[in-house]
């Protein structure tokens, strides 16, 4: 490409995808180790690599040379990259034993005979850091093949871990719905950054961005554009588990073991929002309406994206929910409510930059920590070697297993939105976002959707406290290892107690500065147009100039056009 | 300090009754809420704007959400004292009215109790809209599990409808409280979630359709929790399965949080949607009143009668508040009080009823003067509380609340104005009459006439539970308390009326312009109104 990227700066901002890449390949050699004990060790080998990436993006990551190496949001990128890394050591830590407790079910009743070599497999962990670390490469993608590659480094372990996941033939049947439908979505989006790419003629973003600045001041992306980004919008889609692309979600969710299913309710769909909200910043998803040299007002997203996105919200959020209500199964409707917790979360797309911005990191924290918590839980319990996956199965288990009752209460109540939880401070966030942004519709939407999710999250608080143990939930115990409890234990916890530290963590990432092209545009202080009552502009600016930590972005935006 | 005290002491005795043994459980729960009380009387008596108006301690602390304004602000008015004291006062009672009723897993039973102490304090003291949602929204918790666990045979259902009706309600208010406070960002430049700076913010700045909404926004979490009239489905089932004191502390002080909700937040914010919406709300709170006096003569359950009773006691309350005079307002206050204590009492009366016969129901039930005449004298005079009998303290309310609607007419030369008729009164009176109809053919049922109980060998009963035949003492001290301060307030309430009075004015400030104002558009012009007053609200 035309532009030079230096080398120095982008190892530095890669540090952390290399060290998980490199940790991969080393779980991966090691998990083939003749000695038990060093197979044993690949899932605190797995946690090591990631805490290592962390400690590599706290010490090596600066905004500056993330900059220079070409990132569109360099903090956006930062913060995206530590959740993920964070969620990821606590979905490693409830994934294991997992794979290997069929086995030793099997070996326990006398059904099949002791195979050293086929118990602790230690490429699932290497599949869960690949996907992990094409997670953490999509905020920071300079060009669309990057997006693209990384996008398809997220998806592609994932098929093989459903598949690895469980002996049984429902996961085999989920693998191959998800890998197929997942090749579909890709190619919808492929299709788009293709028509994206024939519209601007770059692959840059940063070109991109100023190419489709310079076609909204002059009256609009061409229809080749637009559709390429729909067309990328509704790919993206499919990762987000959002409609009209969730209808696999449901399904895979339920062929997947617990521990996976956890993975992808979270990674991919955390992959999806960074993407989407990656592309959003090439046409005005900048929270800060630009008015061009010659006078045009440029308002935020164009409205073809805007109604799309709107429509997937709307819908989103409602199949979700009322899909969830219908469920007999404990994944299937957890997958139903992964479903409707992406609809919130296109909300915070929508509401943009700003609030928008920071209710969409605070919902993607909550989500995650608070999937960690009923995910652990889940799969600290299993039935002769298998998932629990039933209500049924779940029935008066608070009698043998309070602990593991109350952390799936504490996250379904946090899911559900009830204060003082992290999940009530998310929704909180979001709604402040969506009413500032001038999309009260969608607000109450969201808020009649939230009060129809309590009734399938009281039954995840109830069936295990007030059900009567039943036959179905006779042979439930506890599960092989004591970390998946252990993770969600620590999930709980946060989630009650983060609230309290949510002050702190917000005035870090109230900082992020998305890079524009400062020649072409300058930010002003102007009504949107599809805003006509709300004046999102003027406030997220005061918001900017309230904050001692962002002066210096501030200044940034605002007068490098002078300076130029 | 004491404040924060009065909302650590119950969660700090839940934590305690957590690793106590489960023997252990109900005496540190009842302790833990006596210290609550003491706390909160040492609290009143410090607080020094009985007669004045206004806040205390006027602190801001513990920021949460620093950024957007959301501080654990910690202040009460003497409605809200009162409110507090209603709390701390029968929560002990509950607690000690439970002691022979729950006999498995007391340990949850009591720690939850004390968290809900604790979050209904919170809710009640909060000046921040965000921590008083907090507090209201998580009394759902405590009392899911209470119907839940310890409820009668329709518990599920029954705590399910609970939680989702009123969780339904109270998303929308969050909705109009974020929408004020996103509104005030946007023409101020600060976010805030205080309560004093929205109420102002919002009553003054926002336009008559925006004050619609958000009244409207309001009222619907408010309208359910309370109950209004066609919002109370989920009322009576909760009632009649909750354990005794979960349906002491749910009729006593968790209604009031919805009717606390209006008179705080929903009046003062949007006083031109409260006058739009006026005649609406005063109309359902008559059907309330009218239609569930109807419902309750049918009943045969009492614990059913006198949870629908509460709907139509709440219709009142509902007619009090949309006066919008002093008066009705201060009846809505008096009114809150005295239900709690009355209705809780009741509630009380018939757990120990149940724990005795098992039965709930009127047709098995009946002379029981003959056998337990103390249990017999309290019914009779939580009952006459309830009807309205003066002398004792429900008189004091349902006046008030009547006499401020028969005077919400536009030509009042008081000063405050409103956009009732006397026939509302008229109207609502009625329910009076029909009240004590109701209530003394309970009365009459099972109290008076032959001896009736239930069929089998209730002295075997007594026997296993260790019950005497009437009351015994602990049962006694439970409620002879309650029946003092009945009649207390029935007798002398100057004390509480001089101290709501400049709280109500302060909700009423921006009130008669506007009700002038609105009145005028319809034709209807006040011959006092002060000139200006007009003018201003234009």
């Amino acid at each position: 490409m035309s532009s030079f990227i230096p080398m120095g700066p982008k190892v530095a901002v890669l540090l952390p995808e290399i060290i998980v890449f490199g940790g991969s390949v080393l779980v991966s050699i090691v998990g083939l180790n003749r000695s038990k004990t060093l197979r044993k060790s690949v899932p605190l080998l797995a946690v090591c690599t990631l805490l290592a990436a962390l400690v590599a993006i706290a010490l090596g990551y600066s905004n500056e040379a993330a900059e220079q190496a070409g990132v569109l949001m360099p903090h956006f990128n930062k913060i995206i990259k530590t959740i993920i890394l964070v969620v990821g050591i606590g979905l490693v830590a409830i994934s294991v034993g997992h794979i290997d407790r069929r086995m030793e079910d099997a070996v326990a009743r006398g059904a099949t005979t002791f195979d050293p070599m086929r118990v602790v497999r230690g490429e699932f962990y290497a599949f869960m850091l690949l996907s992990i670390c094409g997670a953490m490469l999509i905020p920071g993608s300079p060009d669309l093949i990057w997006l693209f590659l990384a996008l398809e480094l997220t998806s592609l372990p994932t098929y093989i871990m459903v598949a690895m996941s469980r002996g049984t033939r429902r996961a085999q049947e989920a693998a191959v719905k998800y890998f197929f439908l997942g090749a579909m979505s890709t190619a919808v989006f492929l299709y788009g950054f293709a028509l994206i790419y024939g519209s601007a003629g770059s692959l840059q973003l940063n070109t991109i961005q100023k190419v489709f600045s310079a076609q909204i001041e002059s009256g609009g992306i061409d229809t080749l554009g637009m559709t390429g980004f729909i067309l990328c919008i509704l790919g993206f889609c499919y990762k987000l588990a959002a409609a009209p692309m969730h209808f696999y979600a449901p399904d895979v969710y339920e062929g997947a073991s617990n521990p996976v299913t956890g993975f992808l309710s979270f990674i991919p769909k955390i992959a999806g929002f960074s993407a989407l909200a990656l592309l959003l910043t090439t046409v005005g998803w900048t929270g800060h309406s630009i008015i061009s040299e010659t006078g045009t007002v440029v308002s935020g997203l164009p409205a073809p994206i805007l109604a799309t996105l709107w429509m997937i919200c709307a819908l989103t959020m409602t199949l979700g929910n009322i899909g969830a209500l219908l469920q007999k199964s404990v994944k299937r409707m957890l997958a139903y409510s992964s479903i409707a917790h992406s609809g919130y979360m296109v909300l915070a797309i929508i509401a943009g930059p700003g609030l928008g911005f920071e209710a969409l990191l605070f919902y993607l924290i909550s989500y995650g920590v608070t999937n960690l918590a009923i995910f652990g839980a889940l799969s600290g319990l299993q039935k002769r070697g298998e998932d629990v996956e039933r209500f049924e199965e779940l029935s008066g288990i608070a009698r043998r297993y309070p602990g593991l009752a109350a952390w799936l209460a504490i996250g379904s109540g946090s899911l559900m939105g009830m204060p003082p939880l992290l999940g009530f401070w998310a929704k909180l966030m979001l709604f402040m976002a969506g009413i500032q942004a001038g999309h009260t519709p969608l607000v109450i939407i969201a808020a009649i959707n939230s009060a129809v999710s309590v009734w399938y999250y009281l039954r995840l608080i109830g069936v295990p406290s007030f059900s009567p143990p039943g036959t179905s939930s006779e042979g439930v115990i506890k599960g092989p290892s004591s970390w998946p409890r252990f993770a969600g234990a620590v999930a709980a916890v946060v989630v009650v107690l983060l609230p309290f530290f949510a002050s702190r963590m917000l005035g870090n990432s109230l900082d992020f500065s998305p890079v524009r092209p400062a020649s072409t545009v300058k930010p002003v202080n102007t009504t949107t147009e599809h805003v006509p009552t709300e004046k999102p502009t003027q406030a997220f600016d005061t918001a900017l100039q309230r904050s001692p930590h962002v002066e210096q972005a501030q200044l940034a935006l605002h007068c490098s056009p002078t300076r130029l | 300090m004491i404040q924060y005290l009065l909302l650590l002491l119950p969660i700090i005795s839940a934590l305690i009754i957590c690793l106590s043994s489960p023997r252990a459980a109900k005496w540190i729960a009842f302790i833990g809420s006596i210290a609550t009380f003491i706390a909160a009387a040492i609290f009143a008596v410090q607080f020094p704007h009985w007669m004045t108006g206004g806040f205390w301690p006027d602190l801001r602390t513990a920021p949460i959400l620093g950024q957007f304004g959301v501080d654990l602000q910690i202040g009460v008015d003497s409605v809200s004292l009162m409110l507090v004291l209603l709390t701390v006062f029968l929560t002990p009672l509950a607690i000690a009215g439970s002691f022979s009723a729950i006999t498995t897993h007391m340990r949850e039973y009591y720690a939850w109790f004390m968290i809900l102490l604790a979050s209904m304090l919170l809710a009640f003291m909060s000046r921040d809209m965000i921590f008083f949602y907090v507090g209201y929204e998580f009394t759902l918790i405590p009392m899911f599990f209470l119907i839940s666990i310890w409820g009668g045979p329709m518990r599920g259902p029954a705590a399910i409808k609970f939680f989702i009706f009123t969780f339904l309600g109270s998303v929308f208010t969050l909705a109009a409280v974020i929408f004020v406070a996103v509104r005030h960002f946007d023409s101020v430049g600060t976010w805030t979630f205080a309560i004093a700076d929205l109420v102002k913010f919002s009553s003054t700045q926002l336009s008559d359709k925006e004050q619609f909404w958000v009244f409207v926004g309001l009222m619907t979490g408010f309208a359910i929790k309370t109950p209004f009239f066609p919002t109370h489905a989920w009322l009576p089932l909760a009632h009649d399965q909750a354990p005794t004191g979960g349906s002491v502390i749910l009729a006593g002080i968790l209604l009031k949080l919805g009717t606390y909700g209006v008179f705080r937040f929903a009046l003062p914010m949007a006083p031109m949607g409260a006058v739009e919406c006026t005649t609406f709300f005063a109309i359902l709170g008559i059907i309330a009143i009218l239609y569930m006096s109807l419902v309750c003569w049918v009943q045969t359950d009492i614990k059913k009668l006198i949870a629908y009773s509460s709907v139509s006691h709440m219709g009142f309350v509902v007619l009090g508040l949309f006066a919008l005079n002093p008066i009705g307002l201060q009846g809505a206050v008096m009114y809150m009080v005295n239900h709690g204590l009355s209705t809780g009492a009741l509630f009380l009366c018939i757990g120990m009823i149940y724990e005795r016969y098992h039965t709930k129901d009127m047709d098995q039930l009946g002379g029981l003067v003959s056998k337990m005449p103390v249990w017999s004298f309290f019914m009779i005079i939580f009952t006459l509380s309830s009807v309205g009998l003066p002398g004792l303290n429900g008189f004091v309310g349902e006046f008030l609340c009547l006499m401020g609607a028969f005077v919400a007419e536009h030509d009042q030369p008081a000063g405050y104005p409103g956009v009732l008729h006397p026939w509302y009164a008229v109207v609502a009176a009625l329910g009076l009459i029909l009240g004590a109809m109701y209530l003394l053919i309970m009365l009459g049922k099972i109290v008076w006439g032959t001896l009736r109980e239930p069929h089998g060998d209730a002295h075997a009963e007594h026997a296993t539970m260790e019950l005497p035949t009437d009351l015994n003492f602990r049962e006694i001290a439970v409620l002879a308390p309650i029946a003092v301060a009945c009649l207390a307030i029935g007798l002398y309430p100057k004390p509480l009326l001089d101290a709501v009075e400049p709280c109500v004015k302060e909700v009423l400030v921006n009130y008669p312009a506007v009700i002038d104002a609105y009145n005028a558009k319809r034709g209807l012009v006040n011959p006092t109104a002060p000139v200006q007053k007009v003018e201003a609200s234009q």
